[in-house]
């Protein structure tokens, strides 16, 4: 513990700011476990947020080998039809709300302040709270799984009138995603905040480096989008408890309003996971071109189009719950329309590499490994769009290995892009770079193992969330359990690589990636002092 | 940046891996057949094939043309090959011309599609309606119009549970297999109208490329035309619950004549399940009905222990009038109580209940509770009284 006068949060940085400073970097707050309790430090959260995740995503993906194991073979083995649809709803919810959120909440955190010339978030107390709400949020989650009837078993899409069926874990999980909502609200808030208010002089919005730009995007659509789920789970609790028929015909009510309303969070959701990790490739691919960004101002417009457009196509979700042939029709071109600013997206990315002077750094393999393999998710979501090959193909393993593309190779990639692209800035080490390439060609190969040969399952005919299969499915879903155990000992390695960088790695280089030229690389020393910009830098 | 001679070797030793990889899931491929959707068997699925054709072959030619230009990026405009950086950032013709290109592609793309969107929707002028119920976890059949209407079965999976649990071999229609299959003729419209009676379930058969969500307390609709003979089979698609993978859905194609039959045996089972009013019933088959339709019908007023609830709702154990003659009560039953030209709570049930039904809940009340005639009253004595 370390002798501070005054350990009260909001005390340490005014006491802070009140010292000449000597030494950049240096944390003078309270010791051991109460630094990260009381901590309102922008990097400590984001290291919080980043950690949290991790651990998520380890739990989510055990969670997910117990289902490829099962999966391994036709006919029960390891686990009873109820608790595997446990664990395809707990995968879901965890990997969506636990993992992949929080980890990109974690990449705003540390890189904001420091790529707009902040000096700090906003909001730098509610910061601390809005991640301090996860643990409990994941708590709840798990728990549900000691309840009388165990943790809910109805996907992680949460579907009535399946959910008035269940235990107290629905209850529990219902609390959870409340609370994960105010999670993900107050972070946005905060971001919103700082974005709009906190940039240096000069850093003008079409200057800010794109990752600002895509989450400032994306937390207007947390802010809209959240408060929506939160009503579908309340509906959910009061048809469950209080003897309302929301999605009760007997009563009243309709199931299918629940999807409506369900998606219509769900659709922008997507979009809440996809964007940041568009920002984060939109700053990878750059750097390891040594070239500026291709198209910045069509980049925003597009990133911007593309998140309206989310509000309007929910229903894509629900071709077959047997809607008027004009809404199908209208859901569907307006799907496809989301195409042409992806593409675009994608054509820029392509084109800054063009003709640029290209290395292949594991930062970058994961980039073009993203853009590889996210472009073919948003193909497969194409024909997806597509009302009468949807009707076909939904519900089925199509669907599955189609968003796995969009969320694993496209968001998680990305997550593996900015670690690997960001840590010699944050620790001011480096990480082994024969072992980042191994992590990422392990990764890659083991991921397609696990997804490509879903697409022929889901053509062949295999539902969705089927704990048991007819024997004509057995030898891709073999494959995919083999490809899913090397892909999960793959992420051992990503944990080694981070904690051998943390404690042992080379020290980095003041700008260990020469490309990389946002004022985070600029700017600021690395490792990146503990607070970042405490008077505004001057831009010219 | 980072040295390139351990990124070489790394890359050979990659390269092995990838290849291990690919041999052995390439060794798999030799047994599994699946590799596209299941062959058509109606006009609307081949259109749905040929339709994800389409689109396949022009998504793979765009994203091989635009990644064969990313991999050129890669191999040629290396860092390690000396390869300087350019450093324009903005063209307006290209970001013009690949913001509306993709825009015509698309239109070629939904211009097919929705002529095949209408046609699916389209299930009027069917042959036969079907009536399909999801339960958890097995499907109601309901044949509710034309050859055939009348028809009524429950399907379900016909596995043996041992061998799911892994305790006895698995036979070649593992879990695709069921006690009543849903029989069809071949080259009809079929009408199938989904419901369900507790969660969502969804009813689909890929053959015919008809799949529809089957909701609780609503109706919806879609139709198929088998254009071959066969028998086809699926499973429920829509998450309900525990026994989700386990409720198949199987459909017969029959030819015309082969239906015909199937319909005319099935109608002969149901005529012989049906009351006969002419028929003679042994006292113990009536008294068990009647058991039934009592609990149905009279027991809210008369109670389950024949003891009524006095002075409105008259005991019936001990009763004058059922321990007396039989058409006194007969006529009461039929008829109802009517006091002073109002009518009581005594209802007249010949309107509801027919011979046989009368019949049984009478023998019931005359040989239950202390009640013991030992009088069996047959359905002719009942339509005798009818005025």
């Amino acid at each position: 513990m370390s002798a501070v006068v005054d350990n009260h949060p909001a005390g340490i940085d005014a006491a802070h700011a009140g010292h000449g400073h000597d030494h950049h970097g240096g944390y003078h707050g309270a010791g051991g476990v109460m630094r990260w309790i009381t901590t309102t430090n922008h990097k400590d959260i984001g290291t919080l947020y980043l950690w949290f995740s991790f651990i998520m995503f380890m739990v989510g993906g055990a969670m997910a080998l117990a289902i490829r194991l099962e999966l391994f073979q036709p006919g029960i083995q390891f686990f009873n039809p109820d608790l595997f649809n446990q664990f395809t709803t707990m995968h879901g919810l965890i990997m969506v709300f636990g993992a992949i959120m929080p980890a990109f909440v974690g990449f705003a955190n540390w890189q904001i302040p420091m790529m707009i010339g902040a000096p700090d978030m906003a909001f730098a107390r509610m910061n601390n709270w809005s991640f301090w709400i996860l643990p409990f949020a994941a708590s709840l989650l798990m728990l549900s799984f000691f309840m009388p009837g165990g943790a809910p078993g109805v996907g992680w899409t949460m579907y009535g009138p399946l959910t008035v069926q269940m235990g107290m874990g629905m209850d529990l999980t219902i609390f959870a995603v409340h609370l994960l909502g105010m999670s993900s609200i107050m972070g946005a808030i905060n971001i919103l905040t700082t974005i709009l208010n906190m940039r240096a002089p000069g850093m003008t919005l079409m200057r800010m480096p794109l990752f600002c730009w895509t989450w400032l995007i994306t937390a207007y659509l947390l802010v809209a989008t959240m408060p929506v789920l939160a009503g579908a789970v309340t509906m959910t609790l009061t048809d469950r408890h209080f003897g309302t028929s929301f999605f009760n015909a007997a009563g009243g009510g309709d199931p299918v309003l629940y999807q409506h309303v369900f998606w219509f969070f769900g659709h922008p959701e997507v979009y809440i996971i996809a964007l940041p990790a568009f920002g984060v490739i939109s700053q990878v691919i750059p750097a390891f071109s040594r070239k500026p960004l291709f198209g910045y101002a069509s980049m925003v417009y597009a990133t911007t189009t593309i998140a309206i457009l989310s509000f309007i196509v929910w229903a894509h979700h629900m071709y077959t719950v047997g809607m008027p042939v004009t809404g199908q029709l209208f859901y569907m071109y307006a799907t496809i329309v989301i195409a042409v600013p992806t593409g675009v997206k994608v054509f820029n990315w392509l084109a800054t590499m063009w003709r640029g002077s290209l290395s292949f750094e594991t930062p970058m393999l994961f980039a073009i490994g993203f853009l590889f393999l996210f472009t073919l998710g948003g193909f497969t979501g194409l024909v997806l769009s597509l009302v009468p090959i949807d009707i076909q193909l939904h519900d089925t393993y199509y669907v599955v290995a189609h968003f796995h593309y969009v969320m694993v190779a496209g968001a998680l990639f990305a997550a593996f892009a900015g670690i690997y692209f960001w840590l010699p800035k944050w620790t001011g080490r480096m990480y082994d770079e024969t072992l980042g390439k191994w992590h990422f060609w392990l990764t890659i190969i083991f991921f397609n193992m696990i997804f490509f040969v879903q697409h022929f399952l889901g053509l062949a005919g295999m539902p969705r969330r089927i704990p048991d299969y007819p024997l004509m499915f057995e030898t891709w879903n073999k494959i995919s359990s083999v490809g899913a155990f090397g892909f999960g000992l793959s992420q051992l390695l990503f944990l080694y690589i981070v904690l051998k960088a943390i404690r042992s790695g080379e020290k980095a280089p003041e700008r260990p990636w020469e490309g990389a030229d946002s004022i985070d690389w600029t700017m600021l020393p690395t490792p990146a002092p503990y607070h970042s910009f405490e008077t505004p830098p001057v831009l010219k | 940046m980072m040295a390139s001679k351990p990124a070489r070797s790394f890359a050979t030793r990659a390269g092995m891996v990838l290849a291990a990889v690919i041999g052995a899931a390439f060794s798999g491929l030799a047994l599994a057949l699946e590799w596209n959707l299941q062959p058509a068997g109606s006009k609307l699925a081949a259109e749905i094939h040929s339709l994800h054709e389409y689109v396949m072959i022009l998504c793979t030619v765009i994203f091989v043309g635009v990644f064969g230009f990313m991999f050129w990026a890669c191999y040629a405009h290396r860092k390690s090959k000396g390869h300087k950086a350019a450093h324009f950032h903005e063209n307006t013709t290209v970001e013009f011309l690949w913001t509306v290109i993709p825009m015509f592609i698309l239109v070629i793309i939904a211009w097919p599609v929705t002529k095949t969107v209408i046609a699916q929707k389209d299930t009027s002028n069917a042959d036969i309606t079907v009536k399909v119920t999801g339960y958890q976890w097995k499907w109601g059949y309901d044949y509710v119009k034309g050859e055939g209407e009348g028809i009524s079965f429950i399907s379900t999976l016909a596995t043996p549970r041992e061998q799911i649990e892994g305790r006895a071999p698995k036979g070649e229609h593992y879990l695709l297999e069921v006690d009543n299959e849903l029989w069809v003729p071949v080259g009809k419209k079929i009408r199938m109208l989904t419901t369900a009676a507790d969660v969502i379930h969804s009813w689909w058969v890929p053959v015919f490329g008809a799949k529809q969500d089957a909701i609780p307390g609503f109706i919806r609709d879609l139709w198929f035309k088998a254009d071959k003979t066969g028998t086809f089979r699926s499973q429920c698609v829509e998450l309900c619950g525990k026994e989700h993978g386990f409720m198949p859905i199987v459909v017969k194609v029959v030819t015309q004549d082969e239906y015909r039959k199937w319909v005319g045996d099935k109608m002969k089972l149901i005529a012989a399940a049906a009351d006969d009013p002419n028929k003679h019933y042994p006292l113990d088959d009536l008294k068990r009905r009647g058991e039934q339709v009592y609990a149905k019908n009279c027991v809210v007023c008369h109670q389950a222990t024949g003891k009524g609830a006095p002075p409105a709702f008259p005991p019936l154990d001990g009763s004058k009038m059922v321990l007396g003659p039989k058409q006194k009560q007969i006529e009461t039953v039929l008829n109802g109580v009517v006091r002073d030209g109002t009518p009581t709570a005594m209802a007249a049930f010949g309107k509801h209940l027919n011979d046989v039904e009368l019949a049984a809940v009478i023998t019931f009340t005359r040989n239950n509770w202390g009640n013991r005639t030992g009088e069996a009253i047959q359905p002719a004595d009942v339509k005798a009284l009818r005025k």
